[in-house]
């Protein structure tokens, strides 16, 4: 048969049965969003599509603010129907939905995701405080009523209980949103401890201002702006020695063989001090349902229900057992999937 | 006059090199040494980049199983008794878990192995899939409740890769996943011929897996992805391809019109492949409502970047056929199209498909496009060809992932077991390429002609 013949006919199949079946519609769950929410996304997923008659959800990857630009596009099978994210969604953010029809959001915190500061397993170890990492990483520190670019390289210079080892730091790039909660709970608070927010409100900045001043990294090459995924950290502090690297539990959970992990404020970063709330660095972790595919998508609420359930996201379901911190009120967050309880209601 | 002599001895020996020749020869010299060292840098980066490939992803290919007879209790699978498939679906995996890790260790005692670990560690051995492929095997075969079973189960990433050299006992050590005891006790297991680490098909075959269960993860959902997309690019490019490279070859009117055409051709041939991407998400998914993620998509976008590669080298191979055919077969009173489709066409054909086949191995590496329209995703429901689940098109329209993609998934995930899986997702990706390289390279060897 010639190209031609093979062309048209393979047209003609095609068009046939796309009128035959036109009135089918999209029987998986489709989900985008937040690289940290991903693997425990993905676990739900899989054992979803195991033990249920439904099709294993979609899950991509992309950060939260790339899931909820995209759950904020409309309503219908093209759109997704849940959103990941390692935040809490903006208000901006909102707004835009509304403006594209996205009216009716179900919030849904499932627990918690620590923050942990990690360097080589062969180097020595660290105990840190915020104010370690302020004095370490802010572009310009307060003196005598100016400010001067940061001084300091070496760790034992900023407090002296800490080793006399350069500074390398590995943080996470402004499109993730651990950085968020690493620059409020750590370099602002920091900031705070050490009394330079004060300082600088001496001098005559107004809050906003000294906020802002906070938390600007230094750019000298001693912090370095990490975009990838906490692979390339790793990957970084195994070509750099000296290295410390900001990490999500899960993922140091899952490397304690090559990583040693630091104290914060003295709490070691565990499951419990993390929903105790005593460890200081550690941030909820979010999905949102468009309510408006609830009874469209088979399986959306099934797989919500699935999600929070105690077997999955309680403390010895294998989502802990992966690095989540179980949420103590997870009773709460399954009663508002059940009522499908929208936000601001 | 007289005096003169008659030859006089040339000032220099031809023997001798002059200091211009020198000079000469010794640049050509250096020229090869920069050339030799150009090929030894490729040579050397090539050896560095198939070493570290292959060290890394060549024990993908195997994987560890334990074997152990496993009690399927009837009173957990089926407690009424009547073996009917949807009440035996009630039992999901978290009931399956227990019944394979009694079993395990119910046989572990009966072989006499002593060990001081709870059931828990024990079952910790097994890998979280274990359950899952039980469950799927009873249910598609309800009569095996109440026996027992000599079932063949995967073992854990750490524990496999105790085997592949990848976990030590010192490593163990200081791990939170694996204690060096589990390690001694797979040991012993793999020294009574229990515990073995064999060629793995699912590697090729099975689907992908979450971050928590990397031993099963797979490759047969990309690759299913990838076949769809290059069977559409196949499809889509080839015949529009070439259809438009015959008219502005042979039929179009060389003027300013047609010299933009060719301009603008070669242009989207350098088009950075992220901007079809962008186009694809726009056009295919949001105006003409084709699904996210789906090959079929994919396939679209991927046309559209091969297009132009297929066009010139078309083109190309048009051109060299000589015009003597062109013209002995007009001269003979055929029409224009009889000498294109009778005579020039068969002629160039090699080198269209060449062009084609190279077209289509880039398509088949590409990321970049594939991102924004959803394929970077975690897909474990193989894709049908004729799909239920299109709401516009019932081709290839459910949800996939493709080759390069899984590479790029399976690098960002936390455990170390992936590493090993992505790197054996390149050497595939790699035999794919060279598979088609060579055809390429078979098909001109063949069909070429030399005028």
């Amino acid at each position: 048969m010639s190209f031609a013949k093979l062309s048209v006919s393979v047209l003609a199949v095609a068009a046939v049965s796309a009128t035959a079946a036109a009135a089918q519609s999209r029987d998986n769950v489709q989900i985008a969003g937040s690289s940290t929410v991903l693997p425990y996304a993905t676990i739900v997923a899989e054992a979803f599509g195991e033990n249920f008659d439904f099709p294993t959800p979609v899950v991509e990857s992309g950060g939260s603010s790339t899931g909820l630009r995209r759950f904020c596009e409309g309503v219908g099978e093209n759109t997704i129907d849940i959103a990941n994210a390692s935040r809490s969604i903006r208000d901006s953010e909102i707004e835009t939905c509304a403006a594209n029809g996205v009216t009716d959001i179900i919030e849904v915190r499932f627990g918690y995701d620590g923050i942990v500061f990690a360097s080589d397993i062969n180097g020595p170890s660290f105990a840190f405080t915020p104010s370690d990492w302020y004095l370490a990483l802010a572009a310009n520190l307060p003196v005598d009523g100016e400010m001067v670019a940061n001084p300091n390289t070496n760790w034992n210079q900023v407090n002296g209980d800490l080793p006399d080892q350069e500074i390398a730091a590995f943080i996470p790039g402004t499109r993730h949103g651990t950085r968020e909660v690493f620059d409020e709970n750590v370099i602002l608070q920091g900031c705070e401890d050490t009394g330079s927010m004060a300082a600088m409100m001496e001098m005559g900045m107004d809050e906003d201002a000294a906020e802002e001043a906070c938390m600007e990294i230094r750019a000298d090459g001693v912090s370095v702006d990490i975009d990838g995924d906490y692979t390339e950290t790793l990957a970084r502090i195994d070509a750099d020695a000296n290295g410390i690297g900001v990490f999500g539990l899960a993922f140091y959970e899952n490397n304690t063989d090559r990583l040693q992990v630091a104290t914060m404020s003295g709490v070691e970063p565990t499951v419990d001090a993390i929903a105790s709330g005593e460890y200081p660095v550690s941030r909820p972790l979010f999905f949102y349902i468009k309510a408006a595919h609830l009874d469209v998508i088979p399986g959306l609420q099934e797989y919500a229900e699935f999600f929070v359930s105690d077997d999955i996201a309680g403390p010895f379901g294998p989502l802990a057992a992966y690095g989540l911190v179980a949420d103590p009120e997870l009773a709460e967050t399954q009663a508002v999937v059940a009522d499908r309880t929208l936000m601001g209601q | 006059m007289t005096d003169m002599p008659i030859s006089t001895a040339p000032a220099r020996s031809l023997y001798a090199q002059d200091a211009r020749t020198k000079k000469r020869n010794r640049a050509e010299s250096r020229f090869r040494t920069y050339g030799m060292a150009a090929v030894a840098t490729g040579i050397i980066a090539l050896i560095v980049l198939l070493t570290s490939i292959l060290g890394n992803g060549l024990s993908a290919f195997r994987q560890t199983y334990v074997s152990f007879p496993v009690e399927l209790t009837a009173e957990r699978l089926d407690p009424d008794g009547n073996r009917n498939p949807e009440e035996m679906a009630a039992v999901t995996t978290f009931g399956y878990l227990p019944i394979l890790a009694e079993s395990f260790a119910a046989h572990l005692e009966a072989e006499g192995i002593e060990t001081e670990m709870g059931i828990r560690e024990i079952a910790a051995m097994l890998s979280e899939e274990a359950p899952a492929q039980v469950r799927a095997m009873v249910l598609a075969n309800p009569e095996l409740v109440g026996t027992t079973i000599d079932a063949q189960i995967l073992v854990g990433g750490r524990i496999d890769g105790y085997f592949k050299g990848r976990v030590t006992l010192d490593s163990a050590e200081r791990d939170r996943n694996v204690t060096p005891e589990q390690l001694m006790l797979a040991q012993e297991l793999a020294d009574r011929g229990m515990m073995e680490t064999r060629f793995n098909w699912e590697f090729i075959t099975w689907p992908d897996a979450s971050g928590s269960r990397p031993e099963a993860a797979g490759l047969g959902v990309a690759i299913i992805g990838s076949l769809y997309m290059m069977i559409v690019v196949l499809v889509l490019a080839l015949p529009v391809g070439v259809a438009a490279s015959i008219y502005l070859e042979e039929f179009a009117p060389k003027n300013r019109l047609t010299d933009l055409i060719e301009v603008n051709i070669s242009n989207l041939a350098a088009v950075p492949s992220i901007v079809f991407g962008i186009l694809g998400l726009a056009v295919f998914i949001n105006f003409m409502n084709f699904n996210q993620s789906s090959p079929l998509v994919g396939g679209l976008v991927l046309t559209l970047m091969t297009l132009p590669t297929i066009i010139i080298a078309t083109r190309a191979s048009l051109r060299a056929v000589p015009p003597s055919i062109r013209q002995a077969a007009l001269g003979l009173g055929a029409s224009k199209m009889q000498s294109i489709f009778h005579h020039v066409l068969p002629l160039a054909m090699p080198g269209i498909l060449t062009g084609t086949i190279i077209g289509l191995a880039q398509a088949l590496g590409e990321t970049a496009p594939l991102l924004l329209i959803g394929m970077v995703a975690f897909v474990r429901e193989y894709p049908d060809f004729l799909s239920t689940h299109s709401n516009t098109f019932p081709l290839m329209g459910d949800g996939a992932t493709a080759l390069p993609v899984q590479v790029y998934s399976w690098t960002q995930r936390s455990d170390p077991a992936f590493v090993e899986r992505a790197s054996g997702a390149i050497i595939v990706l790699l035999v794919f390429l060279l598979m088609m390289n060579l055809i390429a390279i078979v098909l001109r060897r063949r069909f070429e002609r030399r005028w």
